[in-house]
């Protein structure tokens, strides 16, 4: 077997419960080479890494091979929902009047992840050529990519690299490949919303980014009442590499239902800080000690870990050592991968004001759509404040759980459930903590009143 | 959401130079006929970055006249979106501070400390020289990197209390440090180098051209010249027919999407791979089903979140 395809096919069993570790990716299986922008980004250097090696055999193969090789791969969209991703493209129209529409959400700000700025500023090839051949498997001879506004330096970075592709006609009207296609870099400007997609539409056709009811879905009535697909970067980037190695390659790495690589970004009470790309399904406590240095003085110190992202709920440490991420282990234990931005939090945080402080983000992030997230995210957001500090009534805490509940699923976008979670793992796993700290204001209270 | 106003004086005019005009027609010309109101953001950009770092109102009716949008329109835009800004900012720096979880576990509360200090105690006011002014902002999606502010087009990384003084000294003087880590690290890679890509095999250009024997005998595609993607590859050139010839016409039984995206966050991916592709159409108590399921296996059942474009198709 040569290097090229060398991955490990190992059985899945090999993961043992207890002290789980996985042998680390091997760098033959690695997509992102240049992930931390240690190599030249140009675009000779990026076809030295193999990227744009052969896009028209690829091509040629069809639109409906390269959907199919992309279902086959397993591949989940690496945004957040973990929404399959070929299957997603088969959404769209095979024969419709309109044009059809590829828009890859750029707009990386969910609190925690840094992944796609790394793709955007350091391997930018990877993506426009995933975008090209994405493209052409759905038909769509446009695409726009929506960068968040403050990604100024990476949007520079990325309109270098579409212009070098154009330059070498690689993209472009009249390509090398056979397929007329566009590639517009398109910004918004501070809203954390418009990375949901239809409020990304809504910003692209420029309104506010205040999301859309569905139905009708946008690969039926997307950007100008077109079918349009919105990926995320990570999931695009990958595309090509899948499509030369094969479907099989990407299926075999990771665990059943949840394969492939991907990148994992490690912040908060580490030594080593990080993104690095690993398989999914590794060890947290492997990742974390392999990659990010370990935990601040020691895995024993660990408080609790947000494993995907401010929107999920956090994990308590009791529940780290065995937990592997992936989407259908972090599940389990009612949270969820997320974007695989993982937040580390030892013995010395304050996790009711960190939980606060995400509380405050979707207060401030909130479009003012819907009526219960508007209200309810400022509103839970003073209640943890107060809690913080134990100003509060133990009754408030069942009043608060309560209330998420109303927030959660009441609104026309997942923001609500966003804001909504964090809290509830907090109550879940912390609620001692809230208790102790109202016991110790009442009683400071009560011997001043004394 | 924020509460945002126009600030309560307003200069009388805005016209573009001639170059941001050239700029601004070129930047309408990336979307289609018709859709011109898509580059209300990067014109309105365009505007703050002419008047020196915040949009006047009547910049803000120049940009609607020229886009064709009701002036309302192009209001809700720069209020809605918060990086624009709606009053004077400093002349040599506006920083903006990183303060959510990430950034805060490794100490924004200090940086913004600082910031209340040596700037303004509160945020959005100048400093008495006017050359400083400051905001906490939320994440800016360099989190491996935290904690971090913004001034301008550029990021300063893994700051300490310390190292921001002397960076602020830097704006104050005209001689700003270098953006990035400023501790010495690239990018996002652990300090002290990197634990993964060591393998120099990945940059000597060995991998090209070895998968294409792959794809040899399936679509008929000889394999095209290595590494030379520039160069138009030689076409399929034997009988057998890529599969982009098949017809596109099966007509597949369909299945409501909410029902794919209900089944997909109950995680009977596989199923829903057999029904999209020709099994039977779901029915109404099969769809309340997965419904209930997914309602059942808790919050994350759902996994949509916002900043997630994947979020679930149907």
């Amino acid at each position: 077997m040569d290097p090229l395809h060398s991955a490990r096919g190992r059985p899945h069993q090999t993961i043992r419960r207890g002290d789980a570790r996985m042998p680390m990716l091997s760098d033959d299986d690695r997509i992102f080479t240049n992930l931390y922008g240690l190599h030249d980004s140009g675009l000779r250097a990026a076809m030295r890494r193999g990227q744009w090696d052969g896009t028209k055999l690829l091509i040629d193969q069809g639109h409906d091979w390269i959907i199919n090789e992309v279902k086959q791969s397993g591949l989940r969209g690496r945004g957040g929902a973990g929404f399959p991703t070929g299957l997603k493209w088969s959404f769209m129209p095979k024969a419709d009047p309109r044009p059809s529409y590829l828009v890859i959400n750029a707009d990386e700000s969910e609190p925690g992840s840094c992944k796609d700025r790394e793709i955007l500023r350091n391997d930018p090839q990877l993506l426009i050529e995933g975008a090209l051949l994405a493209s052409f498997a759905m038909r769509a001879h446009t695409c726009y990519i929506y960068l968040r506004g403050e990604y100024i330096r990476e949007r520079e970075a990325l309109q270098r690299a579409v212009d070098e592709a154009y330059a070498a006609k690689l993209i472009g009207k009249g390509n090398v490949h056979g397929w007329d296609f566009d590639l517009y870099l398109h910004h918004g400007a501070g809203a954390y919303i418009c990375g949901e997609e239809t409020a990304l539409l809504e910003s692209l056709e420029g309104k506010k980014g205040q999301p859309r009811l569905k139905p009708p879905f946008p690969a039926n009535v997307g950007l100008y009442g077109a079918p349009t697909t919105i990926n995320n970067v990570e999931s695009i980037a990958v595309v090509p590499d899948i499509l030369r190695r094969g479907a099989k390659w990407f299926e075999a790495l990771g665990k059943p239902n949840n394969s492939g690589t991907k990148l994992f970004q490690i912040s908060g009470h580490v030594n080593r800080p990080c993104v690095v790309e690993e398989e999914m399904g590794i060890p947290l406590r492997q990742l974390i000690d392999e990659h990010a240095g370990g935990v601040c003085s020691g895995w024993n110190n660990l408080l609790a870990v947000i494993p995907g992202g401010s929107s999920v709920p956090l994990v308590p440490a009791e529940l780290c050592h065995d937990l592997t991420m992936d989407f259908d282990a972090l599940l389990k234990v009612k949270s969820g991968l997320g974007t695989a931005a993982i937040i580390v939090m030892d013995k010395s945080t304050d996790v009711v004001r960190a939980i606060a402080r995400i509380s405050y983000f979707y207060k401030h992030e909130s479009c003012g759509q819907c009526t219960p997230c508007r209200e309810g995210t400022g509103w839970m957001w003073r209640v943890l404040e107060r809690m913080a500090e134990g100003r509060a009534e133990k009754r408030e805490i069942d009043l608060l759980f309560e209330v998420t509940k109303q927030v959660e699923g009441h609104t026309i976008c997942a923001l609500g459930d966003a804001a909504a979670w964090p809290v509830q793992g907090l109550i879940r796993h912390f609620r001692g903590e809230i208790e102790k700290r109202i016991d110790t204001y009442h009683s400071g209270h009560r011997e001043a009143a004394e | 959401m924020a509460v945002r106003r126009l600030h309560p004086d307003q200069p009388a005019h805005f016209a573009f130079t001639p170059e941001n005009m050239a700029w601004v027609t070129a930047t309408i010309s990336k979307y289609p006929p018709g859709k011109q109101a898509s580059a209300v953001i990067p014109v309105l950009w365009r505007a703050q970055e002419q008047i020196g770092g915040w949009i006047t109102e009547p910049a803000i009716r120049a940009v609607a006249e020229l886009l064709g949008m009701a002036h309302i329109r192009v209001l809700e835009i720069a209020t809605f979106y918060t990086m624009f800004q709606l009053s004077p900012i400093g002349s040599k720096a506006h920083v903006q501070v990183c303060g959510t979880t990430p950034c805060m576990l490794r100490g924004s509360k200090d940086l913004v400390k600082v910031c209340r200090r040596r700037i303004a105690e509160e945020a959005f006011h100048l400093s008495a020289d006017g050359a400083f002014s400051w905001e906490e902002v939320e994440c800016l999606g360099s989190c491996a990197n935290a904690p971090m502010v913004q001034i301008g087009a550029d990021t300063y990384e893994d700051l300490t209390p310390e190292i921001f003084e002397a960076l602020l000294e830097g704006f104050a003087k005209g001689t700003p440090p270098l953006p990035g880590s400023q501790i010495g690290r690239t990018a996002s890679c652990p300090e002290g180098g990197p634990t993964t890509l060591s393998d120099p095999s990945l940059y000597d250009g060995s991998r090209i051209g070895q998968w294409q024997k792959r794809l040899a005998g399936t679509g008929g595609a000889a394999p095209a010249t290595p590494a030379a993607p520039a160069a138009p590859s030689t076409p399929p050139a034997s009988s057998a027919p890529p599969a982009s010839a098949a017809p596109a016409t099966d007509a597949k039984s369909f299945v409501h999407p909410a029902a794919l995206a209900a089944m997909a966050n109950a995680g009977v991916v596989k199923e829903l791979e057999e029904r999209s592709s020709g099994g039977k159409p779901l029915s109404a108590s099969e769809l309340a089903q997965f419904a209930e399921k997914a309602r059942r296996d808790g919050p994350a059942a759902f996994g949509a979140r916002p900043a997630a474009s994947d979020n679930s198709q149907g």
